[in-house]
């Protein structure tokens, strides 16, 4: 009994003295083994050939290999671009209506709780469903869009079929899922604005339109820069509706560089090179990462 | 900043005519902010419309038709569909990794946040979960397949349950250690103080005060582990296939089964709606805290 407790208060000793250590390490090992370990393997992929034969992987160390499917792929310049104005285009769009709507709902009188309600529901949909419910509405014969413009008497339109609208279509889903996002960052930041300044500023005879330009957005700033980033890197990994809408698509004309890596991975099954591309992917979002954050620190109000 | 005043007249004409206009401009708020309502919730309206159609009235397009629930049946209970099955799974992995998320997550949040760790520690540690984080999770998808290949956990819920967890730690990490920033240091010093150790004093006083942060990083963890799509896609077959894979398969089947689809659509919705009325002061807060610290 006595030794018993004795040690269990040894136990209890050595936790408290090694609390500092053991509370941080669980989430270092997983970590190491779960991301960096992969990473480092991504690395060794990047430059090594990768065939399955009987059921095992065979590696050979083929760096040339690698860099020359890449020059030699045409589709990867239509598909970056595709994704710079997939990213730039979905996030100005939704970071102007975000904040509209923000200012809109903050000047309501009642119902906000409501309107955020309502907009939290679009982030929680799964965006599985949200490309499957898309691809109905998009749909040639019978989708709601089609309908609605048989109405005004324009001939159907192949939204999803056409090489020229496909990339268009993905984007006006995107924006329909995240505008609520960019909402709720700004709307918090719209009720957190100071009511005496706004005053002020009215007081002193500013109009609604200079005291929207010259006081409130200024204020907003760092939340809306904070808005720009989040999205930004959300958009760059969109792969999920990308995947159900356009995931067989017409051709490459509207691929985007998750959905890329998808096919060049999972069914070329390059895996060599598509770790190749998955690292240049990776530095590329680093680079952009820490440029985003110098801009961001420069937003900040002095 | 002031305007210029142009004699007692002109003050009262401008006020009448901003008056005027700020009628005017709440009027038009009020129509674009209904605008926005119809956008937002129209979709779904439809969708859901379409759950209770059979395939043939989804086809010729028609608004009038007689609801039926046949298609919620052949998603839940037919032979060929594997929706239950998913159900079982995205429960379990969504559950399982919610869990370790939390306590793994937590626990770093809080000795990255209490202790004095070189600064190396804490710049490499938030650093590297940062990169993580923003990196497309398909890059990942690759060499994961590999490692667990090797592991021979391709296809299985621990495999899925790990690269959740991974995916999801940063989060729960960030958002943890603003909740605990949050509070004031002098509650956990004052009962240092008295006698408590460092133990029981992050479980008995400090632990209890940041229950809505629990809340709000594991209803965030586990929406985002039920909704993950990526991952579940590549390293599953159709026995741990999770509710976005199946619900993938009706919309991506060679023959696609619309009404199906939308059914599954809005069943694989329910979960996260469920969650929603439960915490949602809770889940807005997670969404703004974690994005404006």
């Amino acid at each position: 009994m006595v030794r018993g407790q004795r040690r269990r208060r040894g136990i209890v000793d050595w936790l408290n003295a090694t609390f500092q250590h053991w509370s941080l390490l669980p989430a270092v090992l997983l970590f190491v083994l779960l991301t960096l370990y992969p990473i480092a393997n991504l690395l060794r992929m990047s430059v090594s050939t990768i065939d399955f034969m009987h059921g095992s992987e065979v590696w050979s160390f083929t760096p040339g290999r690698n860099w020359a499917s890449l020059l030699s792929e045409p589709a990867l310049g239509p598909t970056v671009i595709n994704t710079l104005i997939f990213v730039v285009v979905g996030v100005v769009v939704e970071v102007i209506l975000g904040l509209g709507l923000a200012l809109l709902v903050g000047s309501m009188t009642r119902g906000k709780g409501l309107m955020r309600t309502l907009m939290i529901i679009p982030i929680l949909i799964p965006p599985v469903a949200i490309g499957s419910m898309f691809k109905l509405m998009f749909n040639h014969d019978f989708g709601l869009f089609n309908q609605l413009l048989a109405v005004a008497g324009i001939g159907p339109v192949s939204w999803l079929g056409s090489t020229s609208l496909a990339l268009w279509s993905v984007i006006t889903v995107d924006i329909w899922h995240w505008v609520p996002f960019v909402f709720l960052i700004l709307f918090a930041a719209v009720e957190g604005l100071p009511g005496d300044v706004l005053e002020a500023g009215r007081v002193d005879g500013a109009t609604r339109w200079q005291l929207l330009w010259r006081v409130a957005l200024p204020l907003l700033m760092p939340a809306i820069t904070v808005a720009v980033l989040f999205r930004a890197i959300l958009a760059f990994k969109a792969f999920d509706e990308v995947f159900l809408l356009i995931g067989g698509g017409p051709g490459t004309s509207s691929e985007l560089l998750s959905l890329h890596l998808y096919k060049v991975f999972f069914e070329q099954n390059q895996l060599g090179y598509g770790a190749m591309l998955s690292v240049l992917t990776i530095v590329g979002v680093l680079i952009a990462l820490l440029l985003g954050r110098r801009l961001a620190a420069g937003a900040r109000p002095a | 900043m002031s305007a210029p005043v142009t004699g007692i007249s002109g003050v009262a004409f401008e006020e009448r005519g901003w008056i005027r206009s700020a009628t005017r401009a709440r009027i038009l708020g009020l129509l674009l902010i209904a605008l926005a309502i119809v956008v937002i919730v129209g979709p779904s309206l439809w969708i859901l419309m379409n759950s209770f159609k059979h395939q043939i009235s989804i086809l010729s397009g028609a608004w009038i038709f007689t609801p039926t629930l046949d298609s919620y049946k052949d998603v839940l209970f037919s032979r060929r569909s594997d929706f239950m099955n998913g159900l079982y799974t995205s429960f379990i992995v969504a559950t399982a990794s919610t869990v370790i998320v939390l306590v793994v997550g937590t626990a770093a949040a809080y000795s990255l946040h209490r202790f004095r760790w070189a600064h190396w520690v804490v710049a490499g540690f938030l650093g590297w979960t940062l990169a993580f984080h923003v990196i497309p999770i398909i890059t990942m998808v690759g060499p994961w397949y590999l490692v667990f290949k090797q592991l021979n956990l391709y296809d299985t819920k621990t495999a899925l349950v790990l690269t959740h967890v991974a995916v999801n730690l940063p989060m729960a990490v960030w958002l943890m250690m603003s909740f605990f920033k949050a509070l004031p240091p002098e509650i956990e010093e004052a009962a240092l103080v008295d006698g408590c150790r460092p133990l029981s004093a992050f479980w008995l006083v400090t632990l209890p005060l940041v229950v809505p942060g629990l809340i709000a990083t594991g209803v965030l963890s586990f929406i985002f582990s039920w909704n993950e799509f990526t991952i579940a896609l590549n390293l599953t077959s159709q026995t741990n296939a999770t509710v976005p894979v199946v619900v993938s398969k009706f919309a991506n089947d060679y023959e696609i089964q619309h009404s199906q689809m939308a059914a599954a659509s809005i069943l694989a919705t329910v979960p996260a709606l469920l969650l929603m009325f439960f915490g949602q002061r809770f889940i807005v807060q997670g969404l703004t805290m974690g994005s404006v610290k």
